[in-house]
Parts: structure tokens; C-alpha cells; sequence
């Protein structure tokens, strides 16, 4: 219990955590009531500042070792809400400053107000609903209340939807009310997830939930609850059916922050589910059940990237089987063994590396598509030499998704490997062996035409800064797999599990 | 058994037949004015179960303005012509919703009851923790003091939603209003609805505002009759929705959450925390920020009914 009072306890720096949620919202409430150009100016002009707001949050967790604190209105919890910075969090805060940073720079080019009007469709709510998106996922990050991290997957809802069908065609709209559909669903569950264990143990935070759970029948309910509705905000297998045609409809850059980002928003939280607030459950058969769902979700996903004719939609279903490594989790970090740091690892450097990857593919394919006036694969011949660059930054997200050293995704698939030996899962590390080869597989169906020879004209050449913000993420994708030691450490800090285990 | 324990008997039953009549109704508006009667016997429910604030919410909110949206999204499909062309459900489909709920239901009755009792609760702290509010009602300080930033980061959700509803728009007609909500020339009775709820309306739903301090009530269920008011006199057509670049429109949008984050933040140097308010100044500056909430509140929810803007911006 010391460790509990000592999570308790507000640190130093703890209210960059407030101002690191506010930056946003407050962009979202400038952009809204200023509108027009100003909309774009003020969400680019906060992107650098909320970046350097999450490296200061990471440096304070690096350099104390433990999570960063802060008990809003100075109240703790059960009455008040505390916010709380963990490793996990670290990477993250930063992860989502960098891909939204470039989104947005990318973003530029398509959503500029055009000339002679004040204010347009289109810019005024992507860029008011990109800072909604930004300032849901820190607080999803941080959020250390059941309550609190709804209303973070509320204000992640509401931003993400009307994001897919921003261009206004009839297929793009049936698209995002399915995706509102699963969406809703999943916050309902959510919610009485988390009310049954209110009413079990009267609180909601998760230090304090985490001392007092018991495998209650209402816990193991609640635990069910909250996990399936999280799953289909996650579009985990067999919950995914509205993943692939929002993911493939939504303008580019609107594509690679909901790829990259916004499912990694939810998923962060199930995370916190399992390993935060409820480890004190004998949830072996549950855990290893979630695996299972990845694994499928891997190679289901894999094998209709395979087949699918168009670019946005391949990237959009080999998003199905990157999100079933993220699962491999759950089987693989849980309990008190010492495989469970490499499983711990690797499934966060695929949360890490899937993102920056996932997110150049978009931006490239966004890119490709401008390029080309289309984004059929089988037409690509000659692509590859008439935009080398954004084809390289495809390329590199490729290596990553494939697994191939050097990169960050052949980190995580390395340490999930390794911990699946040790811990004597042959079977996910069969499917995370046989899902390389399916990824290796569709990278290369892009590639392949895109390297021939072929003469090509392009309608129009992509712009050199774009393609270079998606050539950035592809980099920082493959120097993932360069993390040293150091790098690893700071995952492991405030991790929950070893620490509450009785 | 009490004549009171028979009248919840007969209420809880009355509950799941309208719950019922909801699902089966064959037509859109038939199944609308059965959710919003549910709504209401709801509300008695809250009211047995000694819970007045989620009562009123539930009937403004659950009942009135979901009610309200609901007609209005119907009638709408109607007039395209859409309301039947969906594909009808099987019953295989039928049968599965049927008995995932009835699982989930049961799950959730059984471990309900077996929740431990007394039941873990927080009264005594609050009790404890509400002098220092100057506040009489709990559940306002629960709203807007100590978990007042939840409260803050929903009205963005609200504003996230009034752009995602703006965001379906016609390009063309960025900048311009919605529909008007009633027809063109309007009954005499709604005229005589208009002229004589209404004025009784603000004064009821100002009060409702202004006793949420010490009393059941606040700027989330005053701000929902304000919000119905405001829809009756549009629907009476004698003010049409307003444009959506109207900066007054959008000022009152924002201003709740606004003056939240500015008294929050200002909560660092006046004392010592982010939303945390100074001994002895705590109610003025929650009323004064409740005020902007009932004013954020009151306009978000009709301009969420009145949908994306249809008519061009222009003179």
C-alpha cells in the first residue's frame, strides 16, 4: 500500500498536465469563435508549443523515475480527479505532438480557406476537429479517473466521425455513421462498465481501484463491459467492420492521425484497464482471449490487405492486423514473469512504431492519389521513379509494418517474439512469424508495379514539403528500431502490474 | 406492502411496457412519443429513488430535447422519402438483439443485487468538503467544484458536436442558417403556446438556475428549459435559426467553457491549484461561471436541432 499513497502524492511539474489538455481546448475554442484562416493559424501555431509541453512532461518522468502527479483543484481523489504521467504516457504525449504536427502541416495544402472568401466548410472543422482529436488523446494519455477518461473517449467520438465524411460524398457518410454506431456502442458499455465498479468500491480513480479490486461477480462484469466497447472503439477483430471504409474514406492527412492515432486512443485505455486497474484479477483465460482476438485480427487482416485493388483501402486493412499485434499485449505483459518486460516493450514499440509508420503510408497515399488522379495499384507502373520520395516514405512504413530490421516494427515484433518463446506461446509466435510474411506480402503488391519501368505522367507533381513530412514520420518509424536501453526504461516506469500483484 | 411500494410496482411495470411499446412501434413518430413518455416515467423513477437532479436532467435532456431531435429527424426522413427504404432486419437479427439484451440485462440485475451493502459511498466526504464550497446542493458542487473539469471538457464535446453537425453542410451554404423549424404560416394555438409558455418558461427555468445552488436544479437543467423555449418560439417562426458565422452565435457558443478555463487557470494564482476556487469566493465565482454554462447550454442544444446550415449566406 506505500506504493499506492506514494501514486497518491502530487509531484513536481504536475501542472503542465492541466496546461498540456488546456493548449488544446483552447485551440478548438479560439478556431471555432475566429474562424476562417484563423482556424488553421491557431492550431499550427499551438502544435509546436503542445510539442514541447510533452517533452517537458516526458523529461519530468525520465528524470524522477516515476509518474508525474497532479490532483485537479488541488482536491485528491475519490473526490477529486488526478492526472497522472507514466512512461507510457511520456511516449505517447509525444507521439501524438509529432503525427499531429505533421498531419497538420500536410494538411495545408487541402484545407487552406480559398482566396476570396472568409471562412469554408471543409478547413474551418478539420482544423477545429484535429485539435478535438489532439486534446481527446492527451487527456486519454494522462487520465487517471474512469470518469475522466470517458469524457476523453466522448470528445475523441465527436472530433473523429465527421472527420471521415468532411468531403461530403453519399459512401464517405454511410461510412461514418457506421463508424458513429460502433462508437456510441462502445462508449455505452464503457460507462456502465465503469459505473458497476463505482458502485462496487465508490471510486473511480485507478490507484485506488487498483488496491481494492477484488474478482467480484460486478468486477468481472464491468471488466467484460468496458473491454468490449473499448475493443470496438479499437477495431479489434471481429469488431472492425467500420474501420476499413473510414480509414479509406476520409481525406489523407484526416486518415493517418485516425490510423495512427485515434485507435491507439482507446487501446491505451484497455490498457490501463487490465494492467492498472484491474491486476488484481486472476485474468489469465482473458488475457490470453484478447490475444487470441489479435491473433486473429493479424492474419484476417493481412490476408484482405492481400487482396484489396486500391492503395487506401490496402493501408486501411493492414490497420486491422497492426492493432491485432497490439493485443499480444495482454497475454504477453501480464502476471509476475520475466518475459513480461520484453511483452510490455514490444507491444508498446508497436504502438509507437505502427503510428509514425501507419501515418506516413496515409500522408504518401494521399499524395499518390493527387499525383495519379487515382489510387489503383495494379496502374502504378512507373510511380515509383516519378515521385521517388513519397515513395520511399511508403517504402519505410512498409519495412516497419513487415517487420524488417532496421526498424521500429522489427523491434516490436522481436521483444513480442521473444516473450512469446519464453513464455511458451508457440502459437502468437507462429502468427506474429506468418503475419511478417502477409505484410511482406502486400507491401511488396505496392512496390512491385510502383519499381518497374514504365513511362508515367503525372497530373500534377506531389509538393516537395509534403512528401517530406510523410518521409519524416517513415523515418522516425525505422530510427525507432535504434532506441537504446535507456529507451526501454523509461517504458517500464510507472508500470502497475508487478507492483500490485498480492 | 404500502400503497407507495405498490405504486413503484405499478411504475416500474408501466416503465418496461412502454419500453416495450418503444421497440415495437411500426412508425417512426409512434416510437418517438413512446421514448419520450419513457423519458418521463423515468424521471418519476429518479424522483422515488431520491435522485431530483438526474430527474430533471433526465426529463429535459432524455426526454424534451432528445424528443424534440428525434420528431425532427424523422420528419425529415419522411420528406425524403427514406423513412421505409431501409432494408428491414431479419428476424434471425431480431432474435439475436433480442437475447444479447435480455443476457445483458439479466447480468446486470443479478450482480446489481448482489452489489455489497451498505453500498460504498462518498456522502460522508462530500458533506464534509461542502462547507468549504459555501454551496447547499451537492451535486452542483460535484458538477462545477470538484469535478469541474469533467464538467468543462463535456461542453467541448457539445461544441465538437455542433461542428460535426455544421460539417455536413452543402459547401454552398457555409456561412448561411438552417431550415427554418416550423412551418411558414403557424397555427393559433402554437401562437397562443408561444405567447403564454414562454415568458413562464425563462421565468421557470432562471429560477431552476438559480436555486441549483442550495436545491436540486442548476445550469444544465435550466439551461435545457431556456433551450426548449428558444425552439418553441422558432418553431412559432417569430425568430428564424441564426446563421452559423454569427459571431454572437458563436461567442455564446463558447462562453461557457471559455470563462470555465479562465477562472480555472486564474485558480493557480488565486489559490494555489488549476480550478480551484478561494476560501470564501468559491459560490460568487461558480454562479458566475454556471451563468455562462446556462447561456452555452441554452444555445448549443437548439442549434443542434436546427441542423447544418440549408440557406445561402447573403442578403
Amino acid at each position: 500500500m506505500i506504493e499506492t499513497a506514494a501514486a497518491l502524492e502530487p509531484t513536481f511539474g504536475g501542472p503542465l498536465l492541466v496546461l498540456a489538455i488546456l493548449l488544446p481546448v483552447v485551440g478548438v475554442l479560439l478556431s471555432f469563435v475566429l474562424g476562417g484562416r484563423f482556424a488553421e493559424r491557431v492550431a499550427l501555431a499551438l502544435a509546436p508549443v503542445g510539442l514541447v509541453l510533452a517533452l517537458a512532461i516526458a523529461f519530468l518522468v525520465w528524470r524522477s523515475g516515476a509518474p508525474v502527479v497532479y490532483n485537479i483543484a488541488g482536491l485528491a481523489p475519490p473526490l477529486g480527479i488526478a492526472l497522472r504521467a507514466d512512461g507510457l504516457s511520456g511516449v505517447m504525449l509525444v507521439t501524438a505532438a509529432l503525427i499531429v504536427a505533421a498531419a497538420g502541416f500536410y494538411a495545408r495544402a487541402t484545407f487552406a480557406t480559398p482566396e476570396g472568401s472568409t471562412e469554408a466548410r471543409a478547413p474551418f472543422a478539420f482544423w477545429i476537429l484535429l485539435q478535438g482529436i489532439w486534446a481527446a488523446l492527451i487527456l486519454l494519455f494522462i487520465g487517471a479517473d474512469l470518469f475522466n477518461l470517458y469524457v476523453g473517449l466522448e470528445l475523441l467520438t465527436f472530433a473523429a466521425v465527421p472527420l471521415v465524411c468532411l468531403s461530403g460524398k453519399p459512401e464517405t457518410l454511410v461510412a461514418a455513421l457506421r463508424y458513429l454506431m460502433f462508437a456510441l456502442f462502445g462508449s455505452v458499455f464503457y460507462l456502465l462498465g465503469a459505473a458497476l465498479l463505482y458502485g462496487a468500491y465508490g471510486t473511480l480513480d485507478i490507484v485506488l481501484l487498483s488496491g481494492r479490486v477484488a474478482p467480484l461477480p460486478a468486477v468481472w462484469l464491468a471488466a467484460g463491459l468496458m473491454t468490449a466497447g473499448l475493443l470496438a472503439k479499437t477495431a479489434l477483430f471481429p469488431l472492425h467492420l467500420w474501420l476499413p471504409p473510414a480509414h479509406a474514406n476520409a481525406p489523407a492527412a484526416a486518415s493517418a492521425v485516425l490510423s495512427g492515432l485515434v485507435v491507439k486512443g482507446s487501446f491505451v485505455v484497455v490498457v490501463r484497464l487490465w494492467f492498472y486497474v484491474l491486476p488484481a484479477l486472476p485474468g489469465d483465460a482473458a488475457q490470453v482471449f484478447l490475444g487470441a482476438l489479435g491473433s486473429a485480427a493479424i492474419l484476417f487482416g493481412s490476408v484482405l490487405a492481400l487482396r484489396q485493388p486500391r492503395l487506401k483501402l490496402l493501408i486501411a486493412y493492414s490497420t486491422l492486423a497492426q492493432i491485432g499485434y497490439l493485443f499480444l499485449i495482454f497475454p504477453l505483459a501480464s502476471g509476475q514473469h520475466p518475459w513480461t518486460i520484453d511483452g510490455w516493450n514490444g507491444g508498446l514499440m508497436q504502438t509507437l512504431s505502427h503510428a509514425f509508420a501507419k501515418a506516413a503510408m496515409f500522408l504518401s497515399a494521399g499524395l499518390i492519389a493527387e499525383s495519379l488522379g487515382h489510387d489503383r495499384i495494379a496502374e502504378f507502373t512507373g510511380a515509383g521513379r516519378a515521385m521517388p520520395v513519397t515513395f520511399l516514405a511508403l517504402g519505410l512504413g512498409g519495412l516497419s509494418l513487415m517487420g524488417l530490421p532496421p526498424s521500429g516494427g522489427f523491434a516490436a515484433k522481436w521483444l513480442l517474439l521473444r516473450a512469446s518463446v519464453a513464455a511458451g506461446h508457440w502459437v502468437f509466435a507462429l502468427v506474429l512469424l506468418a503475419g511478417g510474411l502477409l505484410a511482406a506480402g502486400y507491401v511488396f503488391r505496392i512496390l512491385s508495379p510502383a519499381l518497374a519501368d514504365g513511362s508515367l505522367v503525372l497530373k500534377s507533381p506531389p509538393q516537395r514539403s509534403r512528401e517530406h513530412a510523410a518521409l519524416a514520420l517513415a523515418v522516425v518509424a525505422v530510427a525507432l528500431g535504434f532506441a537504446p536501453q535507456e529507451f526501454f526504461d523509461f517504458l517500464q516506469i510507472g508500470r502497475m502490474a508487478v507492483a500490485a500483484q498480492p | 406492502m404500502s400503497v407507495l411500494q405498490i405504486l413503484d410496482v405499478g411504475l416500474a411495470l408501466l416503465v418496461l411496457a412502454v419500453a416495450v411499446w418503444t421497440i415495437a412501434a411500426r412508425e417512426i413518430f409512434g416510437a418517438v412519443v413512446a421514448y419520450v413518455a419513457y423519458g418521463l416515467l423515468l424521471a418519476i423513477v429518479w424522483i422515488r429513488l431520491f435522485a431530483p437532479d438526474v430527474a430533471l436532467t433526465e426529463a429535459a435532456i432524455g426526454s424534451g430535447v432528445t424528443g424534440i431531435l428525434l420528431v425532427t429527424s424523422g420528419a425529415r426522413l419522411k420528406s425524403a422519402g427514406k423513412a421505409s427504404a431501409a432494408a428491414k432486419p431479419g428476424l434471425s437479427l431480431h432474435l439475436s438483439a433480442a437475447a444479447l439484451s435480455l443476457l445483458a440485462a439479466t447480468a446486470l440485475a443479478g450482480v446489481i443485487l448482489a452489489l455489497p451493502e451498505p453500498s460504498p459511498t462518498l456522502a460522508p466526504e462530500a458533506r464534509q468538503e461542502l462547507a468549504a464550497t459555501g454551496l447547499g446542493n451537492p451535486v452542483t458542487a460535484v458538477l462545477i467544484a470538484w469535478r469541474s473539469f469533467d464538467t468543462m471538457l463535456e461542453k467541448i464535446v457539445l461544441l465538437l458536436a455542433v461542428v460535426g453537425v455544421w460539417s455536413v453542410a452543402s459547401d454552398r451554404f457555409w456561412g448561411g442558417a438552417p431550415a427554418p423549424l416550423g412551418r411558414a404560416n403557424p397555427q393559433g394555438a402554437l401562437l397562443l403556446l408561444e405567447q403564454t409558455l414562454v415568458p413562464l418558461g425563462i421565468l421557470v427555468g432562471v429560477h431552476i438556475f438559480w436555486v441549483g445552488a442550495n436545491a436540486p436544479g442548476g445550469a444544465f437543467q435550466a439551461g435545457a428549459i431556456l433551450a426548449a423555449m428558444w425552439m418553441i418560439v422558432m418553431i412559432a417562426r417569430a425568430s428564424e435559426p441564426p446563421r452559423v458565422n454569427s459571431l454572437w452565435l458563436r461567442l455564446a457558443l463558447i462562453s461557457g467553457p471559455a470563462v470555465f478555463i479562465v477562472a480555472g487557470l486564474a485558480g493557480i494564482g488565486m489559490a494555489g491549484n488549476f480550478f480551484a476556487y478561494p476560501d470564501g469566493f468559491a459560490k460568487p465565482i461558480i454562479l458566475f461561471i454556471e451563468a455562462f454554462m446556462l447561456l452555452t447550454i441554452a444555445a448549443t442544444l437548439p442549434v443542434l436541432v436546427a441542423g447544418p446550415p440549408r440557406r445561402s449566406f447573403g442578403p
